[in-house]
């Protein structure tokens, strides 16, 4: 039998050292997208190391229709999904019960539905200056973390990887109705946060 | 038209983000919008928030020589 390497398996495609040094610098990056969104370091560490593992082994399919990072960060997405739905399949995930959360939400409104004195939204200054911020990152990121897990986990799904809301139901195995629910305290949790942070980090 | 509250409005804007509005949600929050300060920061900052998960991945995923050329 004649051996021609079959070309969908053959590794004459190693990554150039060129994409080798653009996989080492964008791992950080993986990582902290991996950890905001698991929740778990060692499991994130995990996640990018099988990303890594498999952008290098599928290297030839790379076709440069988008950035390469951003082919990798496709990759990583896909194994993140793979480890939410592990977490899920071994209960991993909280229960939706969540007193203190709509104890937290209950300060942010009068009886009457209009905002509390304390919790009334004040301006954050221009969005495309706040964005572009390292410290309004700083400040992202140390409220993700404090955001309840469960709130979490459908927040970075619905505004870090992306899926729509019926993709998240499947997911989460919850009706779209309490997706919005919960997408919506998140938003309220985390503008709170944000707001507290990024103000007093403007004042110093 | 229904009217809305401070925190039924803060519902609607965040499912705006996440859904199309029926007519009478539309109408409501645009009406409320009008008359609250508040809820129109509160909107914008739901807004800048949604805007921030796509930012963190570009910001995560540009290359490292070469600027990215998106603008918005
Ligand atoms: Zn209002």
């Amino acid at each position: 039998m004649a051996s021609w390497p079959d070309s969908s398996q053959s590794d004459t495609s190693k990554p150039s050292a060129e994409r080798q040094r653009r996989l080492a610098a964008v791992r950080p990056r993986l990582l902290a997208f991996a950890r905001l969104q698991l929740r778990d370091a060692s499991e994130a560490d995990d996640v990018v190391q099988e990303a890594l593992i498999t952008a290098v082994e599928k290297n030839a399919r790379f076709e440069g229709k988008s950035g390469y990072e951003t082919w990798v960060f496709g990759i990583l997405k896909n194994k993140i999904l793979d480890a939410l739905r592990a977490q899920k399949r071994h209960g991993k995930w909280q229960p939706w019960s969540d007193d203190g959360v709509e104890a937290a939400i209950e300060q942010q409104f009068q009886s009457s539905g209009r905002w509390t004195d304390v919790a009334r939204p004040s301006s954050w200054g221009d969005p495309e200056n706040t964005l572009f911020s390292e410290r309004f990152w700083q400040v992202f990121d140390s409220c993700m973390i404090a955001l309840p897990d469960n709130i979490a986990k459908i927040f970075t799904m619905r505004e870090l990887m992306g899926l729509s809301t019926h993709q998240i139901c499947e997911e989460a195995g919850i009706k779209e109705n309490n997706c919005w629910v919960i997408l919506h305290r998140g938003r309220l949790l985390l503008r709170a946060c944000l707001e507290k942070g990024w103000l007093s980090e403007a004042n110093k | 038209m229904r009217m809305v509250m401070c925190r039924e409005a803060t519902r609607l804007m965040s499912k705006n983000l996440d859904a199309p509005l029926g007519f009478q949600e539309r109408m409501s929050l645009k009406f409320h919008l009008a008359m609250c300060g508040a809820c129109r920061k509160c909107n914008q900052q739901f807004q800048l928030i949604h805007d921030a998960g796509k930012a963190f991945e570009e910001k995560a995923s540009s290359p490292p020589f070469d600027t990215n050329d998106q603008t918005t």
